[in-house]
């Protein structure tokens, strides 16, 4: 499907009262309230304090280094779109001397992932910048629309994001990139720190509100330029732009939009914006006891029933590798292998009953071996 | 008569005949947003089951970003504000795709 410009209007308005006007300039009409600070601003202030905020972001982290190499995570959708777009437009305003390429992961997922990778191909034109697709296909025999048909449609998300992380940093690898960019967002972010606040997930929480991540022995780290962009601003700021991205929901997630822990941030938006980014402040400032403490502690409590287990598990922690394909993995197998090594199984086995259904005769005759007279 | 051209996108448009572009005539002397809404629920989705992807307690689903002529509806009034000819009046879903 083919990407239609949003119309530009038509109507303006003649007269402007004082409360119309833009907080910045003073002189154009606002367009738009920050969700973060409710000032109110025109269209060209706007593009001037989201930009400036995220190069302010980019700098203060040290992001990037004069030379370094960097891979976006592209997948057509507004995010990355608008993430490639920018991080183009601020390396040639504030010369970070940074070499950008484009880095689809290609899942397979006819009727989605085909369309949106189009996306990407004419923003590689658009912005000139050169793109490196790499599919499950190609990496793991497996193609996500294969999967689906083994697996079933509700896994298809938990083998969709393991193969896709591990996919990226091949890619990366590939290209010889140690540095991977992603369109993650303030509010994608706000909602990891919901998530794991709700499960507890004391080591997630700790990770996930970092601008750059990095696991031990890994070439590759990862980072989030769009931390405290709030998703309202980049799909405003694509649209003013008139961005070309793609919008269309995975055929495995119909429902994905609704009644998630998304739909709980963008109530609680509603009632007050600012609260996308103090959930992200309160998950920065959450500071933990000392690791190693903490993990003596629930040894010594969870002692009885991990006996068998703990020997084992202590022995791999993050920065091993998986004995199977090498790739970075806190268990001897990675996810991606286990996973794979299920699928295979289900694979014989699909194989297995097509072919007796497909050799008619065969069955025949095994079904009367097994009738008894 | 009122002219006015309604957009659905950022993906919404999967619940309006998959049309992302809708050019309305709507025989009123005044409309407003309220009204042109409840025209767009009655006669623009085709399967009522899917008026809970534009409208959450009989108010746009937060999520969904209404701008009215470009701007943020929430400065120009909300369900209030009066249509007028020629209006651009547009509907992006935030939730959608990623
Ligand atoms: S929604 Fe689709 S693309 Fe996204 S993780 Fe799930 S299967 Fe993969
Ligand atoms: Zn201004
Ligand atoms: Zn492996």
């Amino acid at each position: 499907m083919s990407w239609v410009r949003p119309t530009d209007p038509v109507n303006v308005p003649k007269k402007l009262k004082v409360s119309q006007l833009c907080e910045i300039c003073h002189s154009r009409k606002a367009v738009l309230k920050r969700p973060k600070n409710l000032q109110k601003v025109c269209k060209e202030c706007f593009f001037y304090v989201f930009e400036t905020e995220i190069h302010n972001t980019i700098v203060s982290n040290n992001v990037f280094y004069r030379g370094e190499r960097v891979a976006i995570g592209a997948s057509g959708g507004k995010d990355s779109t608008v993430l490639a777009y920018l991080i183009k437009l601020l390396n040639e305003r504030h010369n970070y001397g940074i070499d950008i390429t484009l880095l689809s992961v290609d899942e397979g997922i006819v009727g989605y992932r085909d369309d949106s990778l189009a996306t990407v191909m004419r923003n590689q034109k658009q912005y000139n910048l050169p793109l490196e697709i790499v599919s499950f296909k190609e990496l793991y025999d497996w193609t996500m629309d294969e999967i689906v048909a083994v697996a079933g449609i509700r896994n298809s998300c938990t083998y969709c994001g393991i193969f896709r992380r591990q996919s990226l940093d091949r890619g990366a690898e590939k290209l010889e990139i140690q540095h991977v960019i992603t369109g993650h967002n303030a509010d994608d972010m706000a909602e990891t720190v919901l998530m794991n606040i709700l499960r507890g997930d004391i080591a997630r929480l700790e990770k996930s509100t970092a601008i750059i991540t990095q696991s031990k022995g890994s070439p590759i780290k990862r980072s989030k330029p769009f931390k405290y962009a709030y998703q309202k601003e980049i799909v405003l700021y694509a649209h003013y732009k008139k961005l070309d991205y793609f919008s269309t929901e995975c055929t495995y997630a119909p429902e994905a939009f609704r009644g998630t822990a998304r739909e709980l941030m963008k109530n609680l938006e509603a009632v007050r914006p600012s609260c996308i980014i103090d959930i992200i402040h309160s998950g920065e400032n959450l500071v933990l006891k000392d690791e190693n403490e903490r993990k003596k502690k629930q040894f010594t409590k969870n002692k009885n029933q991990e006996k068998a287990t703990s020997a084992k598990k202590s022995t791999f922690v993050d920065g091993n590798r998986c004995e199977k394909c090498g790739y970075l993995s806190s268990n001897k197998i990675c996810k991606a292998c286990t996973l794979l090594a299920d699928l295979e199984k289900s694979r014989s086995k699909i194989t297995l009953e097509n072919d007796t259904s497909m050799e008619g005769a065969a069955r025949v005759m095994r079904t009367l071996e097994h009738l008894s007279f | 008569m009122i002219k006015v051209r309604v957009e659905f996108l950022g993906g919404l448009d999967v619940v309006f005949s998959k049309q992302r572009v809708h050019d309305l005539t709507i025989d009123a002397e005044e409309l407003s947003m309220q009204g042109l809404i409840d025209y767009i629920v009655q006669n623009l989705i085709t399967n009522k089951n899917d008026v809970d992807v534009f409208l959450e307690d009989d108010n746009i689903r937060p999520g969904i970003i209404t701008l009215i002529n470009d701007t943020d509806w929430e400065l120009e009034g909300e369900m209030e504000y009066e249509v007028c000819d020629g209006d651009v009046i547009s509907f992006t879903s935030t939730l959608h795709g990623g």
